[in-house]
């Protein structure tokens, strides 16, 4: 019986009350990713990473012409207003700006949990969730702040089954990871926009930024302590000119539809760049897209990944074995991602009980609402402001290494008063459910005798669900 | 997630009470008010109104007989019983003529689930879960138009369930995990070295910083409950919860702490309704009793018949109702006997308030379980 539980638990996003009986819980668990839409209507219809562009350069341009926020005037800015008026405007401008952010933002958390509460493929969504964590951005930049939605649900949730290389390529060409990383504005020292602007004398010199070439080394490919200065550096200038349409810059630039990817030949180095101890001779766009497959298919790139998925899905401290046998599957098949799926799912490793895995704020919070029966609705605003006092507030995680995959960042005695709060405030909402049943059907096998009588001797069925939301197994997966 | 009339109630509740759209449909056409307060977890009936005539009382409890000395003195109440000292507001209730009490009260249940047991008292049925919708609810088709009932909470209890509207209006701060809930978390997480630790540095984390109550606390919820009320054309009915009263272990102070929390909602009531409190009755029921004797640990477990409070200037007050069934002979040699049924109380008390035929009530809301309608709660 455990083994469903831990199906549902584990792999999937949590038991819902109506889950009905799964026969074989490792078909099933594979099994959805045949079933699983990668642009669901919820997210088709939300604003995409080119509208939040455009809504993004607006606010530039206004915060520019108010002489607000120290955003450097442009040739041919008006003066910026004056006196009192000119604070009043300020103020309405900022106000509208926030209230825009906030309405986008709360728009994208509502679809991402529609989805998580609701989906046929709990599995396959659980995946969105750990790339989008290893692919973070955090939407603590007025660039990003309402990126986290566009770049989860249109770099991410297409390429979650197919090869790394494909999804590292999808995040990287990002207008959110570019925002995030400052790369839309990196320009190659020797490009001919660099050397246009030297002739010229201008003001403000182009240049490089390394911030994305060494996110991708340490992050998102070959981790940390496995790359050197020299690799950033070749990274960055083969990475120059990679940037986001809709800032052009005459009469060096192409011009672009806003928000789109655009390469920029005026801004890219010239020149070969050793990464990693390969050289690359390519010209343009192909030079980085000949690093980034190279990366992806990196053996330390292997060994990282299959370390952070063996750690969601197995143990904060993964056993080495199971570690090594999906570094080497990886590279066997070419950087396929399903092959890893399937490993972890066939793994003995990853049925073991106790639970070993300390459920992050989402993952509890999702949990718990999957096995309320609570769907999408107006009121699910709400739960992004509790993610907030739990502590993990979606898609900003304040650093792109993302959240912590282990115990010892969410079990903390704060966070588990909270909990019981918010298990309380969440039973509320579920009148009229029998908790002892509700009990055994979402915790199939795994309820312990202590928490099944704690539940049944609360004194009320809103207590009983509030002690099944926190009770020890339900905290952990 | 989130129920939308809860919704809709915290965002009008933000805006300084505004009502509920729905509150403020049309006036009601009756003034006649009904507050219901559900005490959950079993409140101790003999130790909230005690049988002080009784002397088995003292020999079958000793330690529970009389309150602790830095609690207080029993108030009489008549010759034969006394309320807490917790319960001062109500004992001048009673001795004003606004409050009375019917004990040795219990539904059909005799066994000692509180989820099965407050399913009848919410459902006024025969066996837990076999009414879908609550006996206020059904009670609503025999009444004059009014704007729904309401029940201060994030979701509707199963009490106001059912086919006629009710609807739900909870403030915009929720309470803070009951005491209740804390200490039941702290039991299960013994086991488990890891939670057991946190939570113990949890708590005495708050212990250090000290309980504040936040408008989400039960006497503010029952003046919330008491303005929609006292609105001209607001709701005419509203129902609370109250939990915490499973006292298993050191109930003489833990209980103290209930009643006094429960008398200062009665006392929340009463002012926050002003004129209206003379056409009000105000009902507390709780699921089942406790056991006479008191267990191991300085508490009462889980038992049979218990005390029905009612309060309000509809209340023919001043007085002990029901038949004393006396501590001699105990129901499964443990429990206060039950002698009166609490579906008779309720549509009683209900059929006086608002001057319905009580064998129509009996026939209408509850027909699973019925029971002649206890008369002579209500002033006529």
């Amino acid at each position: 019986m455990s083994i469903a539980a831990i199906a549902h638990n584990r792999f999937g996003l949590g038991a819902r009350p109506d889950a009905g009986a799964v026969a074989d819980p490792a078909a099933w668990l594979m099994a959805q990713f045949d079933g699983f839409a990668p642009r669901p209507a919820i997210i088709t219809a939300l604003p995409d990473a080119a509208a939040m562009t455009v809504q993004y350069r607006d606010n530039l341009r206004n915060l520019r012409r108010l002489g607000i926020g120290g955003i450097p005037r442009q040739p041919g800015d008006p003066e910026p207003p004056t006196g009192p008026e000119a604070q009043a405007m300020a103020e309405a401008e900022q106000k509208a700006r926030r209230e825009a952010f906030r309405a986008a933002y709360a728009g994208q958390v509502r679809a991402r949990l529609a989805l998580a509460l609701d989906s046929p493929a709990p599995f396959a969504e659980r995946l969105v969730h750990f790339w989008s964590n290893h692919f973070a951005i955090s939407t603590d930049k007025l660039a990003t702040a309402t990126m986290g939605g566009p770049l989860e649900f249109e770099a991410i949730r297409p390429n979650i089954a197919g090869r790394f290389g494909d999804l590292l390529l999808a995040v990287t060409r990002h207008p959110g990871m570019m925002f995030y990383l400052d790369q839309a504005q990196s320009i190659g020292p020797n490009s001919l926009l660099a050397l246009a602007a030297r002739r010229r004398n201008a003001p403000r010199q182009p240049g490089l930024n390394e911030n994305l070439a060494r996110e991708i080394l340490e992050l998102h490919t070959l981790g940390a302590g496995h790359y050197s200065q020299a690799d950033v550096a070749g990274l960055a200038r083969a990475l120059t000119g990679w940037s986001v349409g809709g800032f052009v810059r005459r009469p060096l630039g192409l011009d672009a539809p806003a928000g789109q990817f655009v390469f920029q030949p005026a801004w890219h180095e010239p020149g070969p760049v050793m990464v990693a101890g390969r050289r690359y001779d390519q010209e343009g766009e192909a030079q980085a897209r000949n690093i980034l497959a190279d990366l992806a298919l990196h053996p330390l790139t292997a060994r990282h990944l299959a370390t952070k998925l063996a750690r969601h899905f197995v143990a904060d401290v993964p056993p080495p074995a199971l570690i090594d046998r999906l570094a080497a599957l990886y590279l066997a098949n070419g950087g396929a991602l399903l092959p890893l799926y399937q490993a972890l799912v066939a793994a003995p490793e990853a049925w073991a009980v106790p639970l070993p895995k300390f459920k992050s704020p989402w993952d509890w919070t999702i949990s718990a609402m999957r096995a309320l029966g609570l769907k999408d609705g107006p009121g699910n605003g709400r739960v992004a402001i509790m993610l907030n006092e739990l502590g993990q507030p979606v898609w900003r995680p304040g650093s792109p290494a993302g959240w912590p995959d282990a115990a010892s960042r969410w079990a903390a005695p704060d966070a588990l008063l909270r909990r019981v709060e918010v298990a309380g405030r969440l039973a509320g909402l579920a009148g009229g459910t029998d908790p002892r049943r509700l009990a055994a059907s979402v915790l199939p096998g795994i309820l312990s005798a202590a928490t099944a009588s704690a539940i049944a001797r609360a004194e009320s069925p809103g207590e009983g669900l509030a002690l099944l939301l926190v009770s020890p197994e339900f905290l952990r997966r | 997630m989130i129920d939308r009339r809860a919704l809709i109630g915290r965002a009008a509740l933000a805006g300084g009470l505004a009502l509920h759209p729905a509150l403020a449909l049309a006036g009601a056409a009756s003034d006649r008010r009904l507050v219901f307060i559900i005490l959950r977890g079993a409140m101790d009936g003999l130790a909230a109104i005690s049988p002080v005539g009784d002397p088995r009382l003292e020999r079958l409890r000793p330690q529970l007989a009389q309150p602790p000395a830095q609690i207080g003195a029993l108030l009489p109440l008549t010759s034969d019983f006394a309320a807490h000292p917790a319960l001062k507001g109500f004992a001048g209730l009673f001795a004003a003529g606004e409050a009375s009490v019917v004990h040795a009260v219990a539904s059909p249940y005799r066994e000692r689930s509180h989820f099965d047991a407050q399913n009848l008292l919410e459902t006024g049925g025969n066996a837990a879960y076999a009414l879908k919708d609550g006996w206020l609810n059904r009670l609503l088709p025999l009444l004059p138009p009014a704007p729904p009932p309401v029940a201060i909470s994030a979701a509707l209890p199963t009490l106001l369930q059912g086919n006629a509207p009710a609807t739900s209006y909870a403030p915009s701060r929720l309470p803070d995990a009951s005491a209740s809930l804390k200490a039941r978390v702290a039991a299960l997480y013994e086991q488990d070295p890891l939670l057991h630790r946190l939570w113990g540095e949890a708590m005495a984390t708050e212990m250090m910083a000290g309980n504040q109550d936040g408008p989400g606390n039960p006497v503010a919820l029952a003046a919330t409950a008491a303005r929609l009320l006292a609105q001209p054309a607001g709701p005419r009915i509203a129902v609370l919860d109250h939990g915490g009263w499973d006292t298993h272990a050191g109930q003489a102070v833990r209980l103290a702490g209930q009643l006094r929390q429960l008398d200062a909602m009665i006392a929340a009531l009463k002012s926050g309704l002003g004129q209206a409190w003379s056409e009000t009755l105000l009902i507390c029921a709780t699921e089942f009793g406790r056991t006479v004797a008191a267990n191991g640990t300085g508490g009462t477990d889980h038992g049979t018949a218990s005390a029905v409070l009612l309060a309000g200037g509809r209340v023919a007050g001043g007085r002990v109702h029901g038949d004393w069934p006396g501590l001699a002979r105990l129901h499964e040699d443990r429990d206060l006997r039950p002698t009166t049924s609490l579906n008779a109380v309720l549509a009683g008390a209900v059929a006086g308030q608002f001057g319905l035929e009580p064998a129509r009530v009996v026939a209408q809301v509850f027909a699973a379980a019925p029971a002649p309608a206890m008369a002579g709660l209500i002033r006529s």
